[in-house]
């Protein structure tokens, strides 16, 4: 029934990939239809970005690559000129037209349509008139204009320079038609425009997917297709590809973790990912507001042995933050002033903390809430014995069952102390780590922002560093910025994890982009 | 006995009503908010979450979603899931892949099991005897999904004699392996049970007699011996069989097998309700089913036992 099955054991040919051979890889059943404006998680991801080509695609560095874009002009980096390319079509033959991407832009963002990806169309003119969900499905943002065919004009609520870079995330997508007439049906079966089409989506069995022909953008597949495997148990999809039956795998399972790249030798993967884990606490938590809860942050901060819990429990594959950002996108520094604030110091701790209950003794206990279906346990325990030994205060780890229940709790805003939390970048930008968990935009429930840290001077600060109109400009005032989130620390950086990621010898030019996908087009396999 | 299996099959209506309402209360009652999980760690527009709330009936409350899916279902139609798949499409995949695993775990076990514990038991105190009951122990005492990795690792890994990824092509042939991994624990009771209630018949006094009347030896064994002492052990066969199906979710996760067990983990896991009571409530089904088979079965096995109706 599918391509991968012939594949099994046949190993040793020397030269370059077939221009036949169907890559397989592992991957997670998609929690959602496959529609661009609707996906979120990486099931459904991994496969989109195959499907479709937007205005820009990401390279191995997160640099944004030119797909349809003829170019994006702006003076200002308020009002944007987007000019696509000619000749492009669907898989059904339609043309993509500019009236492709402002179509599934606007349905993206209409309320009435209740699409999971609405929020990144927030920053267009006329997001808020459509974004309720009462909006007329009909209405469209004023601040998307189609000029002829190939151009359109976009017009931000206020300049923002990294726009162009969001550009390459899978919610920009053009749609065909023939989603409009049948959502429900396309969902199933989606119609794209990128290097690759959909043959067949066996639901929890597989997506396969084969070269389109028409593609003339930059990432001309080298193989015959992608099969995308769901694989209930990390486990099993490392068993199988220690077998042959599998290509490539993008997550190492626990218990593989500290003899993989042994294992695997140089076909072993590992590199910076763009996530970083932290833990946050309310700005409002009684015992961590004002001067006190501000000091006492910093000393459970520095009683905090990052590097001993990222060696022991992760065995490596996550090394301690230095900022609030990741190394895999533009801009990390481990030299932002005040970022000693992140390294483990007892003396500097137990300092702090008497500092803070000389203005108010602490009530106690410190509890650090997690989810108790995602391994975190033991770094939990990890860090609340530390604090315990260093400030002598009673820390304990709070589960909750699932991530379900804590992200309730968190949103509700009915957790107290700490809790665990973890971001992933939507498009390489340093402003999507600081702008959605930081900024008073997101606060109040409006966004990630489950701190509620509203400091109008950072807000000031990140508006300044996403107007700037040059790149190197702009990341300085987001580190800048940094450093006020170093002093208040509304959330508590831990570590950036490394994707642990491996392939089998049936396969050749297997990359890891920024965001700890493998570049899918450039893979080579024998056949 | 006609009217023995009518009554009998009337009684699954209100064990139908009960399961789905029992299932569906503590499904309703789980802790978190499926809907607003979906984004993992972003959070989901309030619009998506309300489309997606509206569109599965979890805005209202908890006897209205009941009644509003037993509609549906009675309209035979089993609802949705999260990302838009039909669950009857689904399940009708799903369960003849496990029905298959679980038919070669009940073959395993009764015909292996049976076999062996006969031996045993015949036998009872030879070295063949100890050999099978340290087997046994043994089987029990290591986890399922112990013994499955190692079956994996050893006949899929190293032997490549099975395929690692059994749901690439669920043959009868690739789920062997899985089927025998499943049925390895109650194999080792069938073993057990049908070594102690062997020893107990061969020392009664009917089948000395029938020894003694110069009866070839495989007859004593098959007339006298086995049929007497096999209706517990029918019993537990068939009560296993509702267990098998269940007990499925993990060795179908290790073997990345598509059946019932995967689905029933991932709708648990994503929240989705109405998948959860439908799955459980088919596997309350089954387990009735198999239980009046086994009811039918002692009849068959024992003349003693008579079903009549009381006029």
């Amino acid at each position: 029934m599918t391509a991968g099955v012939g594949c099994r054991g046949r190993r040793g040919s020397d030269g370059g990939g077939s221009a036949d051979a169907v890559v397989t890889l592992n991957n997670t059943e998609p929690q959602n239809p496959l529609v661009t404006t609707n996906s979120i998680e990486m099931g459904g991801i991994n496969i989109l970005v195959n499907l479709y080509s937007g205005l820009f695609s990401y390279d191995a560095e997160g640099a944004a690559q030119e797909e349809m874009a003829e170019s994006v002009e702006t003076e200002d980096s308020q009002h944007y000129t987007i000019t696509i390319k000619d000749g492009w079509t669907f898989t059904n033959g339609d043309p993509v037209t500019a009236q492709s991407f402002v179509d599934a832009w606007n349905h993206g963002a209409n309320g009435a349509n209740g699409q999971v990806n609405s929020y990144f169309f927030e920053s267009i003119e006329g997001y808020a008139d459509v974004s309720a969900e009462d909006a007329d499905p009909s209405a469209t943002m004023s601040g998307l204009t189609v000029v002829d065919d190939l151009t359109f004009e976009v017009t931000l609520v206020s300049p923002q320079s990294d726009f162009p870079i969001r550009l390459g995330y899978i919610a920009y997508s053009p749609l065909p038609q023939a989603y409009f007439d049948d959502p429900e049906g396309f969902g199933q079966a989606p119609i794209g425009n990128g290097p690759y089409r959909l043959v067949e989506w066996n639901q929890n069995q597989n997506a396969l997917l084969e070269v389109n022909p028409d593609y003339s953008g930059p990432r001309k597949p080298a193989n015959g297709g992608l099969d995308f495997v769901v694989y209930q148990d990390p486990e099993t999809a490392y068993n199988d590809m220690l077998s042959g039956g599998l290509d490539v795998i993008d997550t190492i399972p626990a218990s593989a973790r500290s003899s993989y790249q042994d294992e695997l030798g140089d076909r072993a993967v590992s590199k910076p990912a763009a996530t970083i884990a932290f833990f946050g606490i309310h700005m409002e938590d009684p015992d961590f507001t004002g001067e006190a809860g501000m000091l006492r942050r910093q000393a459970i901060s520095r009683a905090i042995d990052r590097q001993t819990i990222c060696d022991t429990i992760f065995h490596g594959t996550t090394s301690p933050s230095t900022d609030f950002i990741s190394p895999a996108v533009a801009g990390h520094s481990e030299s932002i002033p005040g970022n000693e604030v992140l390294q483990y110091d007892e003396a500097e701790a137990k300092r702090l903390w008497e500092e803070a209950e000389a203005i108010q003794p602490f009530q106690g206990p410190f509890t650090l809430s997690y989810n108790a279906d995602g391994s975190h346990q033991e770094w939990v325990e990890a860090i609340c014995n530390g604090l315990k030994n260093v400030l002598g205060i009673e820390a304990q780890g709070n589960s909750f069952p699932d991530f379900k229940s804590l992200r309730e709790a968190t949103t509700g805003r009915t957790i107290t102390g700490a809790f665990r939390s973890s971001w992933v970048a939507d498009y390489p930008s340093m402003y999507n780590f600081l702008g959605p968990l930081y900024s008073s935009a997101a606060a109040e429930g409006r966004g990630s922002n489950n701190w509620d840290y509203m400091n109008p001077e950072f807000d000031e600060m990140l508006q300044e560093g996403l107007s700037a109109t040059s790149e190197e400009e702009s990341l300085r005032i987001g580190q800048q910025a940094q450093e006020l989130l170093l002093r208040d620390l509304p959330g508590i950086p831990l570590w950036f994890s490394s994707v642990s990621a491996g392939y089998a010898d049936t396969v050749d030019n297997v990359e890891f982009n920024w965001g700890s996908q493998p570049i899918y087009y450039q893979i080579t396999k024998q056949a | 006995m006609t009217w023995y299996v009518l009554r009998r099959v009337l009684q699954m209506i209100p064990v139908f009503f009960g399961a789905t309402l029992l299932v569906y209360f503590m499904v309703f009652f789980m802790p978190g908010d499926p809907i607003a999980a979906l984004g993992g760690d972003k959070p989901l527009p309030e619009a998506a979450q309300a489309r997606l709330r509206e569109e599965f009936n979890l805005d209202k409350p908890f006897l209205v979603q009941y009644f509003l899916y037993l509609a549906n279902i009675f309209q035979g139609d089993l609802g949705s899931t999260f990302r838009g798949q039909s669950i009857s499409g689904q399940l009708a995949d799903a369960f003849p892949i496990t029905i298959r695993l679980a038919i070669i775990a009940i073959v395993f076990e009764a015909v292996l099991g049976i076999a062996a514990g006969v031996i045993s038991g015949l036998r009872k105190g030879t070295w063949i005897d100890t050999t099978f009951l340290m087997l046994s122990l043994l089987v029990i005492a290591v986890p399922t999904f112990v013994l499955g990795f190692v079956a994996q690792f050893v006949l899929g890994v190293q032997l490549r004699v099975m395929p690692v990824n059994v749901g690439r092509d669920p043959s009868w042939e690739n789920l062997l392996v899985p089927g025998m991994v499943l049925g390895a624990v109650s194999f080792a009771y069938v073993l057990r049970l049908t070594r102690t209630q062997v020893a107990e018949v061969a020392a009664q006094d009917h089948v000395r007699t029938a020894t003694a009347k110069g009866l070839p030896r495989h007859r004593v064994v098959s007339a006298h011996v086995l049929r007497n002492s096999l209706i517990p052990v029918i019993t537990y066969i068939g009560i296993d069989l509702g267990m098998l199906m269940g007990g499925a979710i993990v060795t179908e996760s290790i073997f990345n097998i598509p059946g019932i067990g995967f689905h029933l983990w991932d709708a648990i896991r994503a929240g989705e309700n109405t998948k959860v009571v439908t799955i459980v409530t088919l596997l309350v089904t089954v387990f009735v089913i198999a239980n009046l088979i086994v009811d039918i079965l002692y009849a068959l096995l024992d003349p003693r036992i008579r079903y009549v109706s009381k006029s």
